[in-house]
């Protein structure tokens, strides 16, 4: 029931969304990427994180620090905070919070297949696998020769199993056919939240299903972006779109034919909210679009937190760290290269 | 008016008077200086560099060597415990060391540390491996044993494999060759055909994930055999203690070959080849125990050597740790200070109670000579247009109730300080609600326990819980006292009324009486001396009567405790000369607050004294909804209505008084002050 969630999401939500609520207002401010961008080394970044929450996690790094410690301890916050609202969580929150991992997963098989593909060592790549998106058998993915294999052996037991029915072939796995599967997962997972939302209804629904349309929409772009120039096929390029957005189902059919960036470009700017994104780049240009994407997403996801009593706040926030953590990566990766007049290429504010 | 003025100063009322002073400490003995201000802790330094991140300040390179030398330290103490060892000060007095000469004895410690735990970590992992292995060899020697079976129930499953039997002869010679091979992870016979088996051992939780694996990846054709160990071992590649299961699999085929220990391998399952030939897996298992037992010797020197190093630096642990820590406040203070312009001093401002002027003086002085420095610390006062910090001067009695009031909201600088009377307010109302002197006395007991031993107590560390009940060993012991008192009054003891102020005033008409406890009883004496009558226990109407008693009583003091609050905002705002605070708010406060409820106190009192039966409810809810009409029995005293009327009248008017002129009022004067030239500090 719309605009009544007052009366009951208290119930079992309320705890939650004040702790979440309360992680937000940890998140690095304006004030605090403009000292880090400030930074000589990464001693210096570390002295200044120490300020901030993240400063138990990376009080006990001895001394010649590593982009990917930062990284790595960083995720670590984000992962345990993760996992004590999900302790904390009763159903359908539960549920919500694990769909928002759904996506790390399907990154995770897609890294370890490709990985095993190129015979890189699985160890290795379970290192590199996001903490979020792991399963119990994630390692054995390494087994699999073949789509339906993949499906049998592995991923049957995931909650990613629903998705993959439309992409078992039993073609050899190449790296075309693993980016197809990915694509082609991320949709059916991108659908399937997107209706759990709806059955959630209320303000739930609402700000998902908005959050969630956008998401899809930069897909679909970044899908046409890919595949210009490639083998895909128009139609088939045309099923790896989700099926919901503000795009769907006409600006589909433009997408699905463009052929260079200047024609996504014209089909994009017939839609007014993505009309101020493509606004800020110039022509042939698309070096800069994830930077104009990610900033309108951390937009919305801000936004998200303006109104109570619903789950939107959570996924937003997942978002908002992971966002945060991709910044600390970039200002560590510039200060340890050197290249420090490059930082504000891929830093998003949030506050 | 005048006789307000001529009390005594309020001394423990206000808060200390506080002045701004800057300090201009030469550099060579600033490090000394500050050390020596933080040992007596009444100066607030004031963060000058508040523009400046953390690693733009002077000494920021100080501030991060301390930072890594207690991450070292962090990483002594851990091993110390996880060695299990406690830390413990030496008996012999320690040298004094400075914070380079630690700075280089902690690298060393650190490094030494680090080095024993790689070698002693590689040695056991060996260690752990062989243990996997002598496990393996133990339970799938019993497997193997009655392979003969198993072999034969393969062979009616696997239809391919019908000659596993006869090749099984030829099998187990060439076992032999790969069996003595130890690094050689396959045991199984290359033969193409023939059951083949591979040995290892996997933790307890992943096992029937993994049998469901090899299951599905080998399409069911093969065997799983387990057994659990013993006991947990540690698993040589997280160094935990874990329960294991030593599998068996026995399959056929190459492809499933190389599958299964690409399991094996995603699972973390350890595979250790197993000889099929009893009389060569023995010769194995007593080579791995001879391994072992050499191993084990190997381990124990190490760790011997490692504790004993341990043991050495937990002496000064505790000291270091102080030491580094101190440091770093005195770095971190250090930042907060600017440099001069000919870089030679450092300036510092700060607030500090007038009364500790000559003890800051006398520290800055002992700072500069202890430091041989030729300049001495200029100390000097400056005006402030900014409000001071409060600062309450406080002993272990007072300290606990002031942190109890700071829990709700910390004074303004000099404006009246709430617990003074905290201290006796507090503990009362507490007993109001607690009033039992059995129970008080066991709460005595306790208190005194703590004020006992509170030297010893409070030298060490405790827990939170009993910190808090230590913090606060004197709200504890006024408490109890309170209760004993309330207790008495109640008349209660463990909740049973004990006649300690002579008999009961009532007594029994007759005999017959004992059960009609309120009706047949007769007063046959004066009004019982001190606190509740025992005979009100367990009769009929003791929860009215007591109920009634205690309700009104605390309604008496919550007026009361009311009417001081606002009482002392008057002094404060004497003490501040803001005559509007006293106008439009203290005057009509008192009024609204006394018109109510202070007139219902009367009522209290006058009913209590009179015994009249009236009721009060009644008179005060009529009072608001027909104040005109006659009270009938419920009147108390002559001219009741009209002096109901008058209080409610004064109450109507004081609310817009109270609400309304204020605002407005301080509204005009700041437009006033924003419109006219000089912005000065300005006061009310």
């Amino acid at each position: 029931m719309y605009g009544f969630e007052a009366l009951t999401f208290n119930i079992h939500g309320g705890y939650l969304e004040a702790i979440v609520r309360g992680y937000r207002s940890g998140l690095l401010t304006a004030a605090d990427y403009n000292n880090l961008c400030q930074c000589e080394t990464l001693d210096d970044i570390k002295m200044h994180l120490s300020a901030t929450e993240y400063g138990s996690y990376l009080q006990n790094e001895p001394s010649p620090l590593h982009t990917t410690t930062i990284v790595e301890k960083c995720t670590l916050k984000l992962v345990d905070e993760y996992k004590h609202m999900l302790a904390q969580a009763t159903e359908p929150l539960s549920t919500f919070l694990e769909y928002i991992t759904y996506g790390h997963m399907i990154d995770n098989v897609v890294l370890i297949v490709t990985g095993t593909l190129h015979e890189r060592d699985v160890q290795e790549l379970l290192e590199k696998c996001h903490p979020l998106g792991m399963f119990d058998s994630i390692a054995t993915l390494a087994v699999a020769q073949n789509m339906r294999e993949l499906y049998r052996l592995v991923l049957v037991d995931t909650p990613l199993a629903p998705y993959f029915s439309e992409c078992i072939t039993s073609e050899d796995l190449d790296d075309m056919n693993i980016e197809i599967m990915r694509n082609t997962l991320y949709k059916a997972y991108l659908e399937d939240f997107y209706r759990f939302c709806k059955t959630l209804g209320g303000a739930t629904a609402e700000i998902m299903s908005d959050l969630l349309a956008f998401e899809a929409d930069r897909r679909a772009v970044n899908i046409t972006i890919n595949s210009i120039g490639t083998e895909l096929t128009r139609d088939d390029r045309r099923k790896l779109y989700s099926n919901f957005g503000l795009l769907y189902p006409y600006g589909h059919e433009e997408l699905a034919v463009c052929e260079d960036i200047d024609q996504v470009r014209a089909a994009m700017e017939k839609y007014p909210p993505y009309q101020s994104i493509f606004s800020k780049l110039s022509y042939g240009e698309s070096q800069m679009l994830d930077k104009a994407f990610y900033e309108e997403e951390v937009k919305r996801l801000c936004l998200a937190f303006e109104q109570q009593f619903h789950y939107g706040v959570f996924f937003a926030y997942m978002r908002l760290r992971e966002q945060e953590i991709r910044n600390l990566m970039w200002i560590s990766e510039c200060v340890a290269q050197n290249q420090k007049s490059r930082v504000h290429d891929s830093v998003v504010f949030i506050f | 008016m005048e006789y307000i003025d001529r009390l005594p100063a309020m001394d423990l009322m206000r808060s200390e008077k506080m002045m701004l002073v800057q300090l201009i400490i030469p550099v060579e003995s600033a490090h000394r200086a500050v050390s020596y201000l933080g040992e007596l802790g009444l100066l607030q330094f004031r963060d000058l560099n508040d523009d400046k991140s953390p690693f733009q300040r002077t000494f920021v390179n100080q501030v991060k060597r301390c930072a890594e030398m207690s991450r070292k330290l962090r990483f002594i103490k851990e091993q110390i415990h996880k060695a299990g060892l406690t830390p413990s000060p030496s008996p012999a007095p320690q040298p004094d060391i400075d914070l380079e000469e630690l700075e280089i004895q902690l690298e060393e410690h650190e490094h030494g540390l680090i080095e024993m735990n790689a070698n002693s970590e590689k040695l056991q992992q060996t260690y752990n491996e062989l243990l996997e292995f002598k496990m393996v060899l133990q339970k799938a020697g019993d497997f193997l044993l009655s392979t003969g079976s198993h072999v034969a129930t393969q062979e009616t499953e696997l239809a391919e494999n019908i000659h596993v039997n006869d090749d099984y002869a030829e099998t187990s010679s060439l076992l032999e060759q790969v069996g003595s091979n130890f690094q050689e992870m396959l045991p199984g016979p290359s033969n193409q055909t023939g059951v083949r088996f591979i040995s290892g051992i996997i933790c307890k939780s992943k096992v029937l994930r993994f049998e469901r694996m090899l299951f599905r990846t080998t399409r069911g054709n093969m065997l799983f055999n387990q057994a659990p160990t013993d006991d947990q071992i540690l698993d040589p590649a997280t160094n935990e203690l874990v329960e294991k299961i030593v599998f068996v699999v026995f399959f056929s085929g190459e492809q499933a070959r190389v599958k299964i220990l690409k399991i094996c391998e995603a699972f973390g399952a350890n595979c250790y080849p197993v000889a099929e030939d009893t009389i060569r897996r023995r010769q194995i298992t007593r080579e791995v125990l001879s391994h072992l037992s050499d191993l084990e010797t190997t381990l124990e020197a190490g760790l011997r050597h490692r504790d004993k190093a341990l043991i050495s630096i937990g002496f000064h642990l505790a000291k270091w740790m102080n030491m580094v820590r101190r440091e770093k406040a005195v770095y971190d203070t250090l930042n907060m200070l600017n440099f001069d312009v000919t870089k030679k001093c450092l300036v510092g401002e700060g607030w500090c109670p007038i009364f500790a002027k000559t003890k800051i003086q006398e520290a800055l002085q002992r700072a500069t000579t202890d430091s041989n420095s030729q300049v001495g610390v200029i100390f000097h006062v400056m005006h402030s247009v900014e409000s001071p910090p409060t600062y309450f001067k406080t002993n272990h009695l007072t300290n606990a109730y002031q942190e109890i009031v700071d829990a709700y909201g910390v004074a303004k600088y000099q404006e009246a300080n709430p617990a003074v009377y905290t201290i006796i307010t507090f503990p009362f109302l507490f007993a109001v609600m607690f009033g039992d002197w059995g129970h008080g006395i066991c709460l005595l007991l306790g208190a005194l326990f703590l004020i006992a031993r509170e030297k010893k107590l409070g030298s060490q560390k405790l827990g939170s819980f009993m910190e808090m009940l230590f913090g606060g060993r004197y709200v504890l012991l006024l408490m109890s006292l309170f209760s004993i008192y309330c207790g008495l009054i109640y008349n209660e003891f463990f909740s049973v009324p004990f006649h300690i102020f002579g008999n009961s005033a009532y007594r029994c008409r007759d005999t017959t009486c004992s059960d009609s406890r309120s009706v047949g009883l007769v007063k046959y004496q004066d009004t019982y001396p001190f606190g509740v009558d025992p005979s009100w226990r367990g009769s009929r109407s003791e929860l009215p009567f007591l109920n009634s008693l205690k309700m009104k009583m605390s309604i008496l003091f919550g007026i009361a405790q009311m009417n001081l609050g606002i009482i002392l905002s008057y002094f404060n705002a004497r003490y501040f000369g803001n005559s509007l605070d006293i106008k439009y708010q203290f005057v009509p406060q008192m009024i609204f607050l006394n018109s109510l409820f202070g007139y219902l106190s009367l009522l209290i009192i006058i009913k209590w004294c009179s015994g009249s039966q009236a009721d009060l409810y009644h008179v005060m809810i009529y009072m608001f909804l027909s104040p005109f009409e006659d009270l009938g029995e419920n009147k108390l005293f002559w001219g009741q209505n009209v002096l109901q009327v008058i209080l409610l009248l004064l109450a109507v008017i004081a609310v817009p008084w109270m609400l309304f002129p204020k605002p407005f009022i301080l509204k005009r004067l700041h437009t006033e002050i924003s419109r006219s030239v000089i912005h000065g500090p300005w006061n009310l």
